[in-house]
């Protein structure tokens, strides 16, 4: 062997070294929970539960189509559904529309309560009270926000809070060009 | 000592009872039984990372689980129960990929190891073959020594 590969040989482990650390390092930025939703430009499950006000009124999938809309799951156990409660309510009043998927609450009277106190963003509110439903949606836990086109397809699942930043990033300029009706939206 | 054994004893006994309770499910057949353990221990938990749903205290994991035990109950095979749990969680939810393009290297990194240590033992034990030994005189002359001592001994 030459001496400059020889050299070259040499130098593969470090290189292998390098590439490795850049690798792991990358892996230490980022958030394993963000979990792609497997619904994403699939319809909506079909589903039928009970309004939370009044469990004798009962609704369906059709709630979710018509208009683009949020579909927002959350729970009275929930801290984070907390924190991003005044937001939803300022959303609601710039006339987004939210539906609520209460999803394993400690009791509908709880939840009732909660809406009663802090406020309602909801245009209606779903009752799931086994979690069934969410499991349909493959929520895996609370907050978790489907954006929902017109039709009824999930465009976008987000994990987490929905605050300011988020929304003007990401969320509020999808759900604009849903709204424009223009196709296809993307993230 | 006696009180140790008591101990253990009483502990183990305590910990089968937990273990039981926290699963305790009936089953017609005992393939039902076998198939259902065996969902649970492939799915896994997408809240809790890393467990599987078996393992998981999650509430969702017991959701899952009991999802798991209503279709296997309701006479659904394994490949139905988990394309119902895939559709809904992605493929994260099972604990053995599918064969993608994204996920080849799972399949491809041994093999191109291997295939890279032959080449690296076949290019090493080429050039030592190629080098021809050749000795000074002084390394000759040692030699020589040696082979004689050697022989002297025998």
């Amino acid at each position: 062997m030459s001496k400059t590969t020889r050299l070259l040989v040499l130098f593969i482990p470090l290189a292998l070294f390098l590439g490795m650390t850049l690798f792991l390092l990358r892996g230490l930025f980022s958030d394993p929970t963000e979990l792609s939703s497997a619904l994403v430009g699939k319809s909506v499950p079909a589903f039928e539960l009970p309004d939370i006000y009044d469990t004798d009124t009962m609704h369906t999938e059709a709630v979710l189509q018509g208009q683009p809309m949020l579909l927002n799951v959350w729970a009275t156990w929930c801290p984070t559904c907390r924190a991003e409660h005044e937001y939803l309510n300022k959303l609601a009043a710039e006339g987004v529309p939210i539906i609520g998927l209460n999803y394993k609450d400690d009791s509908r009277e709880k939840a009732v309560n909660w809406l009663n106190t802090l406020g309602d963003p909801y245009q209606l509110n779903l009752y799931d009270e086994l979690g069934k439903v969410a499991l349909e949606f493959g929520v895996y836990g609370a907050p978790e926000t489907f954006i929902i086109d017109a039709q009824g397809h999930v465009v976008y699942r987000h994990v987490g809070d929905v605050n300011e930043r988020v929304w003007e990033a990401k969320l509020g300029p999808l759900f604009e060009c849903l709204q424009q009706g223009a196709q296809p939206c993307e993230v | 000592m006696r009180s140790l054994i008591v101990m253990v004893v009483g502990l183990t006994l305590l910990l089968l009872s937990q273990q039981a309770a926290a699963d305790q499910r009936e089953f017609e057949t005992a393939a039902q039984q076998q198939l259902y353990y065996e969902l649970i221990n492939e799915l896994r938990c997408p809240k809790c990372q890393n467990q599987t749903i078996a393992d998981s205290d999650a509430p969702l994991a017991k959701d899952l689980r009991d999802r798991s035990y209503d279709m296997v109950m309701a006479g659904q095979s394994k490949q139905q129960v988990i394309d119902f749990m895939v559709a809904r969680y992605g493929d994260f939810v099972h604990y053995q990929p599918p064969m993608q393009w994204s996920t080849s290297i799972l399949w491809l990194a041994p093999l191109l190891a291997i295939g890279l240590g032959i080449v690296v033992i076949t290019l090493m034990v080429r050039s030592q073959k190629q080098q021809p030994v050749t000795l000074s005189a002084q390394e000759q002359a040692r030699l020589k020594q040696l082979q004689q001592g050697a022989d002297d001994d025998s």
